[in-house]
């Protein structure tokens, strides 16, 4: 398997839905190649960064304005 | 031990769904409550903007009010939510799009059969995801660069790697192929992969990769 190869099936790796033969291939690679080592590594570092942000805070004005909106909606779908 | 059958994952929100289905309205507010920032966070990786992501924030729960008593429960509820979410965040974007005074052209060699993008900075990280992920300007800079990528593939990696929604779940909502949704994903991480390491890779231990390497 090349590293060209590699990258192409990159996504099934790091997902974990890689057929065995397939990932054996993968892994002969990986063993022997350090560069893409650290590509798969940089990989699941960076999912797992967007994974562990936290969510933004909505401003207070907004989520007062917002509850009053949904307030007047409920009254009119739960008369 | 019991012989009953695998049962379905137990969505956590049912109780809440089901008593706001009956007109409770605490029930709804505590599930306004429970996803209103995960919402504001989706709506604004997808919109840019913060005022724009607070419309669609109020148009999902206003969405969720008008339709509750129609959720099949054929989804969790949170699959739901994100669903509506995404639509009218893709509705303004189409909006916005369209008041443009110039039409916005992807860059040309920005299709889903270009070659796939090389990796050119390769370095280990110099520390954990867990730990960059507490800072704030972390945050932020991992966010404009989500912000830099073309809509197609931002919108791949919210819904599959924020979100985890499954690759099908991804490809009906965005009404694409399953094949598309997966070349946009891994178009998406590399793009990724490559701008993050260039912040947080250890530049001394940077690796020169040799493109004539094979085996």
């Amino acid at each position: 398997m090349k590293c060209e190869d590699l990258l192409k099936a990159m996504n099934e790796y790091v997902d974990g839905q890689m057929d065995l033969a397939v990932c054996k291939e993968f892994e002969q690679h990986l063993a022997g190649c350090n560069p893409c080592q650290v590509v798969v590594d940089n990989i699941r570092k960076t999912i797992r960064l967007y994974k562990d942000g936290q969510p933004y805070e909505l401003p207070p004005e907004f989520c007062q304005r917002m509850r009053q909106a949904l307030r007047d909606k409920w009254k009119q779908q739960f008369p | 031990m019991s012989r009953i059958a695998e049962p379905r994952p137990i969505d956590p929100d049912l109780p809440l769904v089901q008593a706001a289905r009956n007109g409770n309205f605490d029930a709804f507010e505590k599930l306004v409550a429970r996803y209103e920032r995960q919402i504001y966070t989706l709506a604004l990786r997808i919109v840019g903007r913060s005022q724009d992501a607070e419309e669609v924030v109020q148009e999902t729960f206003l969405s969720v009010v008008q339709h509750i008593r129609d959720f099949q429960e054929r989804s969790s509820f949170h699959t739901w939510l994100v669903r509506i979410a995404t639509n009218h965040a893709l509705k303004l974007l189409r909006k916005r799009k369209g008041q443009a005074a110039v039409s916005l052209d992807q860059p040309a060699n920005d299709s889903d059969d270009a070659p796939l993008p090389h990796p050119e900075f390769i370095a280990e990280w110099a520390d954990e995801p867990s730990r960059l992920a507490l800072r704030r300007e972390v945050q932020e800079t991992v966010d404009r660069a989500l912000a830099h990528l073309d809509e197609k593939y931002r919108v791949v990696f919210v819904l599959r790697d924020i979100q985890e929604l499954s690759t099908e779940e991804t490809a009906r909502l965005l009404g694409i192929s399953v094949a598309n949704v997966k070349v946009r994903l891994l178009r998406a991480r590399l793009m990724l992969r490559e701008q993050l390491t260039r912040l947080y890779g250890d530049p001394q231990r940077r690796i020169v990769h040799r493109h004539d390497h094979d085996q």
